[in-house]
């Protein structure tokens, strides 16, 4: 129905530019000088035709539901029903009506669910009349300005101008989204447990907080020494750290290479090679890091005597490493490219030797932009979550041994939330509040990398 | 004072090759890495396209399967193979007793009834005779006939039986196990059993994914573009949506997955599990890198074609939709696959939405429930069986073998079409 | 004296040649110009003289060119020691974003000039002074050079080349991103270099040739066309081009 209702808005509006255009030649017709294209009268009408319609169509797709809802449940107010209970009539009722449902059918439900269909084919037939009348009137009005020396050209690109517009805002709206996302359920889950227990507490068990009834949900005695997020956090920085201490010197040193010494025809091969390593999904890096690299570490462990975890911080972190190698080395390449020629010739008409020059003109001098990669691929370390969920472990371990297990923010976001959830839960919401945090911290690392990288290139541009 | 400054001299030659070594080797280490890597994934995953088949005898016993004299077509799709099949396992040894019965049942897939029954509905003839039939062999000895399974561990850590190797052993020689093309790895659904798992429904789930971020994304990022490069007024609002694309593009990916399941799931109440709702979270997440891309290739476009239009008195909008724009698209469609490739790779955000279920048949639809690639890689790699390893690898080489196509498509329009300004 | 002594000098930029079978000798202690239109190659030859042209990949140079006779396109010619021998001023001010004295101090570093921090303050304050700077700089040593004035960065860049004592220094149109005043400093600068250096600049203002050089070579086309002494050159050319080229026919 809805699809039949859309189809026929998209083919009116094609309809009304045919006519909008017939209209203008006929003006033309008569000698009479247009103020636009003929396009542009069909443009025109077109847009006349189907956006009042869409908006409405839009607006009753989004408010019909809840309406139907309402009046569905209006029968069974004043009953003593609480709010879950409701929710699951209604659901009921519309499985019902489907002819879905299954179990005992009582006469409220089956009362409910007729209601429920006949609300729906009147709000249905109701919609398309509203919405054609809709488009009719405006059709008319618009056919009825046309003339010749009606503006056509300037409401049409203004309209376009506000389409773009708005499509500019799908970012901020994007943005809007993951900290609405996000802030409810982490404040549900502070009122719970309090944010110093969450900040400085180092026992980290959500296993724990299995719910078995709805009245010990809101009892925080039950989550003492459960939501204690210091083992995450150390666990985060931890592995992150490792992989930096991979990912700088390699990544550091090839894009300097890349950038300075290297011939056209190695740099023409080797940066594409390198950058392919960025280019590998992420789930791909878990699995060789679980397969190939843990059980290596382990074995390698066993023979010098050492006692490894096949799931050690160091496994994950290392090949997390290897998955920025690409990224430091691109930006640092890139950064140490845009160094002006002029330093490089006068650093080597003193005298200076390649590496001289490099390590005492052209590093201090891109040294800004260098130290702005390299947060960059800190915020991609933490926030990393395909490798930690596969190589590292899920027990939150508070150790700074990179040879045993630890967990990080994004693996417990994953443990917590794969499978079903309840939006109620503590446990749910402690992911929402790992989240939380998780953004927090990769938005400041961003925001300043951006400003250190943007400076940089502003210095030398 | 000379001879101090030819030790300095060489010092300093060394410090130059001793640099030169340093970078040359963190060029080999990168490279290192990436060689092992993809001979791992190669070296693991290569078997998987092969399988191993058990050519068994069948007698089509009209008796056991409860068939009448010339039965109708219907009458075959409704006979009873289970009594058959087993028999035709059992007969490998006639002197097997019922465990050992069992263990040849287990020889082959749970499949084997239906390859049976394909088998006499292909060719209902074969009533009252005995063929030779192809049975897909189980993982663990699709394993053993690889060469993938450790024979040699005592035999309670196996799960493979003494017996069930003697038998397969027998099989070997007498030419009766082969292996073939894979077929069934690309066209079966997700299974539990690894001998009959395949990618098709994830497959379809990455790319109804991929068509609904596209679908999305690509317009959506494009006319943003237009807009904050042609048309936004230098303001501190314009400079905020700046800053805001550019710290979106570095925002983890999980945290989307955390907005498609706090927004798009427990407020619009789409469907879990489904590529459409795994598209959006996509294409929230490849926005920005359109975006960018598009602005970035707008902004070579040189002025003087803008100048050039408007001189000749054309609107700013017709201008811009007329000339840049179109000057523009190879560098955006370029940006545009590279986003959507990093996008298909993409899992974290997908198994918070849901699309990590299990799911054995192949989606219809993008409003079907379904896995993706990336995620399907991510669940073998978590089973247990050793028959999912080489699955996993060659799910890892399929995933491989598209983003290096897309990536090699976005170069070739990229240097194609893309008009070189000087 | 002859300092340098260019033989038949060849260069090529891939397979496109810039400089056509150049021989040239330059007085010691003498300021030598090299003048021309733009993209004749008198750049591409002073650059020829302390091997900056390595730093490009397709640039090749062949012939010889004797520095105190010896040839420094032989393979066993140390770039490195040869730079430190000749210094080098460019057309824009190129100071490191560094401060002022790290600016000066950086040739002696690397070079290991001076053995204590005495000596190597005294350097820097001894080419500053040379280089007309000092009065100016004197209380912001540990400011970075970025922050000086077109001509004082200029300045600078030349304290810096001849911090450590070269034989020779190249200008490569030192003063074709300054102002007039700044001009007339840098040219006196190099009157008093001169005593102690030898020099060539390169530049495409004659009246700065006549006014600091005492030799003049004119370049067209990749080719050296004339060279003698400054007042020859621009009195009395033997070459027609020359000729029109000093009376501003062309160029």
């Amino acid at each position: 129905m809805n699809l039949i209702l859309f189809t026929f808005i998209v083919l009116l509006g094609f309809t009304s530019y045919y006519f909008g255009r017939k209209k203008a030649y006929s003006i033309q017709s008569t000698k009479k000088r247009l103020t636009a294209l003929p396009q542009f009268y069909g443009y025109y009408l077109a847009i006349w035709c189907a956006i009042p319609a869409f908006i409405i169509f839009s607006l009753w797709a989004i408010f019909e539901p809840t309406i139907v809802k309402l009046l569905i449940l209006s029968d069974y107010s004043n009953q003593g029903y609480l709010d879950d209970e409701l929710n699951l009539i209604y659901e009921k009722t519309k499985a019902l009506s489907r002819g879905q449902f299954t179990g005992e059918i009582t006469p409220f439900i089956k009362a409910s669910a007729e209601k429920y269909l006949s609300l729906r084919s009147i709000a249905q037939s109701s919609k398309a009349v509203i919405v054609l009348s809709i488009i009719i009137a405006s059709v008319a009005y618009a056919y009825k300005r046309i003339s010749s020396n009606s503006r056509t050209r300037e409401p049409v690109e203004k309209f376009l101008n506000a389409v773009l517009f708005t499509a500019s805002l799908a970012a901020i709206l994007t943005t809007v989204g993951i900290v609405f996302s996000l802030i409810f359920q982490t404040i549900d889950f502070f009122k719970v447990i309090p944010l110093f227990d969450f900040v400085f507490g180092t026992h980290w068990y959500p296993a724990k907080a299995f719910v078995r009834d709805s009245s010990e949900a809101l009892d925080p005695t039950m989550y003492s020494d459960t939501f204690g997020a210091v083992p995450i956090f150390a666990g985060t920085f931890f592995i992150a750290f490792i992989a930096m201490c991979v990912a700088i010197p390699i990544g550091l040193m090839s894009g300097i290479y890349l950038a300075e010494y290297a011939s056209y025809k190695v740099r023409q091969y080797a940066k594409p090679l390198i950058e392919i390593l960025a280019g590998i999904p992420t789930v791909v890096y878990g699995f060789f890091a679980a397969l190939t690299v843990g059980p290596f570490l382990k074995e390698l462990g066993t023979s010098m005597g050492l006692e490894v975890s096949a799931e050690s911080a160091l496994a994950a972190g290392g090949v997390m490493g290897i998955m920025i190698i690409p990224f430091i080395s691109s930006l640092s390449d890139d950064v140490i490219t845009s160094v002006p020629q002029s330093l490089r010739d006068g650093s080597y008409a003193m005298g200076a030797t390649k590496s001289e020059t490099i390590k005492r003109v052209i590093f201090p001098a891109a040294l800004p932009g260098i130290v702005g990669s390299i947060l960059l691929g800190v915020s991609r370390a933490i926030g990393e979550t395909m490798i930690v969920v596969m190589a590292s472990g899920l027990a939150a371990n508070l150790t700074l041994n990179p040879l045993e297990s630890t967990s990080t923010i994004t693996a417990q976001i994953v443990v917590i939330l794969i499978g079903d959830q309840a939006f109620g839960d503590p446990k749910t919401q402690a992911a929402f509040a790992l989240g939380m945090s998780l953004f927090l911290v990769t938005l400041c690392l961003n925001i300043v990398a951006l400003r250190v990288v943007k400076k940089y290139r502003e210095k030398y541009e | 004072m000379n001879k101090n400054k030819e030790q300095l001299l060489n010092k300093r030659y060394k410090a130059e090759k001793r640099f030169r070594l340093y970078g040359q080797s963190a060029i080999f280490m990168a490279l290192l890495f990436l060689t092992v890597f993809i001979f791992k994934i190669f070296s693991t995953g290569y078997s998987a396209f092969q399988k191993t088949w058990l050519i068994v005898p069948v007698t089509f016993d009209a008796e056991l399967m409860m068939l009448e004299q010339n039965p109708s077509k219907e009458d075959i799709q409704d006979a009873d193979y289970y009594d058959i099949a087993l028999k035709s396992m059992a007969d490998l040894d006639p002197n097997a007793n019922e465990d050992q019965e069992n263990e040849l049942k287990r020889m082959v897939s749970y499949f084997f009834e239906k390859e049976i029954k394909n088998e006499l509905l292909n060719d209902p003839s074969l009533i009252g005779k005995t063929k030779e039939v192809y049975l897909t062999a189980s993982d663990d000895l699709d394993q053993v006939f690889k060469g993938n399974y450790p024979r040699d561990l005592p035999e309670d850590q196996r799960r493979v039986s003494d017996y069930q190797l003697k038998i397969f052993d027998q099989l070997v020689a007498n030419g009766k196990v082969e292996s073939k093309f894979n077929i069934s790895f690309f066209t079966n659904a997700d299974s539990r059993e690894a001998e009959l798992a395949g990618i098709a429904s994830s497959f379809m789930g990455s790319i109804f994914s991929i068509l609904v971020c596209l679908m999305i994304a690509f317009p959506v990022a494009v006319l943003a573009a237009i807009y904050l490069e042609e048309f936004a007024p230098k303001n501190r609002f314009t400079d905020f949506i700046e800053v805001n694309i550019n710290n979106l593009a570095a925002v983890p990916s999980i945290v989307f997955g955390l907005l498609g399941l706090g927004v798009l799931l427990a407020i619009f109440q789409l469907p879990r599990s489904t590529p459409l709702v795994g598209g959006i979270t996509l294409s929230l997440m490849t926005l920005p890198t359109i975006i960018i891309a598009a602005r970035a290739s707008l902004k070579a476009v040189p002025p003087s074609i803008r100048e050039a239009a408007l001189a000749m008195g054309a609107s700013r909008m017709q201008t811009t939709m007329h000339h840049t724009v179109p000057l523009s698209m190879p560098g955006t469609l370029s940006g545009t696959i590279i986003g959507l490739a990093q996008a298909l790779g993409e899992t974290a955000p997908l198994i918070l939405i849901g699309m990590v279920a299990f799911v054995n048949t192949i989606p219809g639809s993008p409003m079907d429930p379904a896995a993706s690639l990336p995620v399907q890689i991510y669940i073998w790699a978590e089973s247990a069986e050793r028959g999912f390893v080489e699955k996993v690898s060659a799910c890892i080489m399929v995933l491989l073998g598209f983003l290096i196509t897309m990536n090699l498509f976005a170069q070739i329009i990229r240097h194609k079409f893309e008009k070189k300004w000087s | 004296m002859i300092k340098i002594k260019a033989k038949d000098v060849d260069v090529f930029y891939g397979k496109k040649q810039a400089l056509f079978n150049i021989s040239l000798d330059i007085e010691e202690n003498q300021v030598t110009a090299l003048i021309g239109p733009s993209g004749c190659g008198k750049s591409t030859f002073l650059r020829c003289l302390n091997r900056m042209n390595d730093v490009i990949d397709i640039c090749s140079v062949k012939g010889k060119i004797l520095i105190n006779d010896f040839n420094i396109n032989d393979k066993s010619c140390d770039v490195v020691r040869l730079r430190e021998k000749i210094g080098m001023v460019f057309q824009k001010p190129n100071p490191f974003p560094k401060t002022l004295y790290e600016n000066v101090s950086y040739g002696p570093t690397i070079h290991g000039m001076a053995q204590s921090k005495q000596e190597m303050d005294e350097i820097v304050e001894t080419s500053l002074k040379k280089a007309a700077l000092w009065k100016e700089v004197k209380d912001r040593l540990h400011e970075p050079g970025t922050g000086l004035s077109g001509g004082q960065q200029q300045r600078l860049c030349i304290a810096r080349a001849i911090s450590v004592r070269p034989e020779v220094i190249l200008m490569d149109e030192p003063c074709s991103a300054l102002d007039p005043i700044a001009t007339a400093q840098i040219e006196e600068l190099i009157d008093e270099l001169k005593k102690e250096h030898t020099i060539i600049i390169v530049t495409h203002s004659m009246a700065q040739a006549a006014r600091v050089s005492q030799h003049t070579g004119f370049f067209h086309l990749g080719q050296l066309i004339e060279h003698g002494s400054t007042d020859k050159i621009f009195k009395n050319p033997d070459n027609t081009k020359t000729q029109d080229y000093i009376t501003g026919r062309f160029g």
